[in-house]
């Protein structure tokens, strides 16, 4: 085992997330603040409680989610992106590192960038709104599997991205509009049956609401399916990149 | 002695198809600094790719001191340090942070004493906490030595070390190289200038269109394909060379008052006694004669010729 490699990669991402501490802070939680000012408090007090919660309470989950998804992705892709792009991979490429030990260093620093960013917006949103954690135990666990999960997936798109508009367009055109439709500010049951069905191949949907039973105690589907889609969804990105270290992939010519 | 990085049947051919190394042998020695020669685009940087695990082989097998390259990769890259062709640094890192970066990529713990002297060597020390865009080009390369020397590798890779350096970094260059040397590391460096291979090398292999085409001590090719040339300056001019040396390895400088005469140095009989015996029955007086040998340019492109 390289530890030190691990912790050499680890060190130099959150340093890297240190230089731009307030981009990557600030421009979320301020978002996520706009969002409880308009749907939280001036339309959602129009807005009748959903399954018993009132509205702004209820969008806590899937907003949190919304910024870990994007910004695990971002920031794992950017991580392995960067090097690609300025050359500096050849060391990472030259260096006695497992493929697991590079995911490690990457994906643990995109992940736990990611989970400061989800700790800070839930803070954020108790400015706003009172809310409770019926399984805190379990609230932190989807968090860190989420963060993990889609940082790792983050990772395979920098690997793929051969160009800054291809980094951009997976989390812009595929992860947002699978967030909003996934339930962040609706229950899918308000929706009529058809699109019930429809909604259930968005994996996101299982997300929210696994993340939102944690908080609340009711779900859109089962807490046990939700736990499991991650599951799985993890297993194939790690299948995915194991693959793409051993067959050099986009990394090595 | 065994060989510190020993290629066998070696070849690559790259995704467009295109095959860049061509079932290459190569043995280095342990403790030397070998020179690969060859022009742009010979296939040095993806000779060195496949030894340090950036390029996939299409075929053949490679040692680094004994361990496999891709079946105990750890082991053999642990003795590897690379200075890339290409200048790629992190732009926003310290020098300090990203040297100890790469020391720890390698595998091995902390030591800021190492680093110090490290960077005092390179005479970077005093830009340590200089962010590395702020770095000239020259201060870059310095960087990189740096970062490939932080694990303290007992192998180093140099490729094209001293293209578009300037004269004082090539000066520290080459007394960093030979300092290395004298403690043990072995130096693999690569170069389209002959005259780097030939004034800091031990033995050079020549590589063109991806083969090695040969590989040699450096006195042993200057002496077995080094020609000769002895240049008598005349007492009068001559018109044209005089018709009893036709067919003679003979030539006549423009103004008609030097005569060249080439000839292998290693031969037996160089001629040079009958040509001088020969010049005075013609009554061809000279006032000095001078001979020099041919450089290891010469040698290469006749053997680069020679393939062609
Ligand atoms: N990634 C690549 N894909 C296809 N051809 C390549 C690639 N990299 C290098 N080549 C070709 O392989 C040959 C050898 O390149 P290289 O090893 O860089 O030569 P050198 O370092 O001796 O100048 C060149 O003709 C180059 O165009
Ligand atoms: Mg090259």
């Amino acid at each position: 085992m390289n530890f030190y490699a691990i912790r050499a990669i680890y060190r130099f991402e959150m340093a890297r997330f240190g230089r731009t501490l307030m981009q990557s802070l600030a421009s979320p939680v301020l978002s996520t603040s706009l969002y409880f000012i308009v749907f939280g408090t001036a339309i959602g007090s129009r807005i009748g409680a959903i399954d018993g919660i009132s509205y702004g309470a209820f969008i806590i989950p899937g907003l949190v989610m919304l910024s870990l998804l994007s910004e695990s992705i971002s920031n794992a892709s950017f991580g392995i992106y960067m090097p690609k792009f300025t050359g500096t991979i050849y060391e990472l490429l030259s260096a006695p590192v497992s493929w697991a030990e590079a995911l490690v260093g990457y994906v643990g620093a995109a992940a736990s960038k990611s989970m400061i960013l989800g700790a800070l917006i839930l803070v954020t949103a108790r400015l706003f709104v009172p809310y409770e954690i019926a399984h805190p135990f379990w609230m932190v666990a989807f968090l860190a599997l989420t963060a993990v999960t889609f940082s790792l997936f983050g990772f395979i798109i920098g690997v793929w991205a051969d160009g800054f508009e291809k980094l951009q367009i997976v989390p812009l055109m595929v992860i947002t509009p699978l967030t909003f439709l996934g339930g962040s500010f609706y229950s899918i049951n308000m929706l009529p049956p058809l699109w019930q069905k429809i909604a259930l191949i968005n994996p996101v949907v299982y997300l929210i609401s696994g993340f939102r039973w944690s908080f609340y105690g009711v779900s859109d589907v089962h807490v046990g399916v939700s736990a499991a889609m991650i599951g799985v969804f993890l297993v194939a990105c790690l299948l995915l990149i194991r693959w793409i270290f051993k067959s050099g992939y986009r990394l090595r010519n | 002695m065994t060989p510190i990085i020993s290629i066998r049947g070696l070849s690559k051919t790259y995704a467009s198809g295109f095959e860049a190394l061509k079932h290459i042998d190569l043995e280095i020695r342990r403790g030397e600094i070998f020179a690969l020669l060859g022009p742009n685009g010979a296939g040095k940087t993806t000779l060195i790719g496949a030894v340090c695990g950036l390029v996939r082989p299409s075929g053949g097998s490679i040692h680094a001191d004994g361990h496999d390259i891709a079946r105990d990769y750890r082991a053999a890259r642990t003795k590897i340090g690379l200075v890339p062709q290409e200048l790629s640094t992190d732009a926003f890192e310290t020098v300090w942070a990203t040297v100890s970066f790469s020391r720890g990529l390698f595998g091995k713990p902390r030591d800021p004493a190492f680093v110090e002297k490290l960077l005092r060597q390179l005479s970077l020390w005093d830009k340590k906490d200089a962010k590395i865009m702020t770095l000239s080009g020259g201060m870059k390369r310095r960087v990189m030595i740096a970062k490939a020397l932080s694990h303290e590798p007992t192998i180093l890779f140099l490729d094209e070390p001293t293209a578009g350096v300037d004269v004082e970094l090539r000066r520290d260059m080459w007394e960093m190289v030979r300092g290395l040397r004298a403690s043990g590391v072995t130096i693999i460096l690569t170069t389209h200038y002959i005259e780097e291979a030939e004034e800091m090398a031990d033995r050079i292999g020549v590589i063109s269109r991806g083969r090695i085409l040969l590989v040699e001590d450096k006195a042993a090719l200057m002496a077995k394909l080094g020609k000769k040339q002895l240049t008598l300056h005349l007492q009068a001019p001559l018109a044209q060379i005089p018709a009893a040396f036709a067919g003679e390895p003979l030539e006549l400088s423009a103004d008609g008052n030097a005569l060249t005469y080439t000839f292998d140095a290693q031969s037996e009989a160089t001629g040079i006694g009958a040509l001088l015996r020969r010049l005075n029955e013609q009554g061809i007086d000279f006032k000095s004669l001078q001979s020099s040998e041919s450089s290891l340019e010469d040698i290469f492109v006749s053997l680069v010729r020679e393939q062609a």
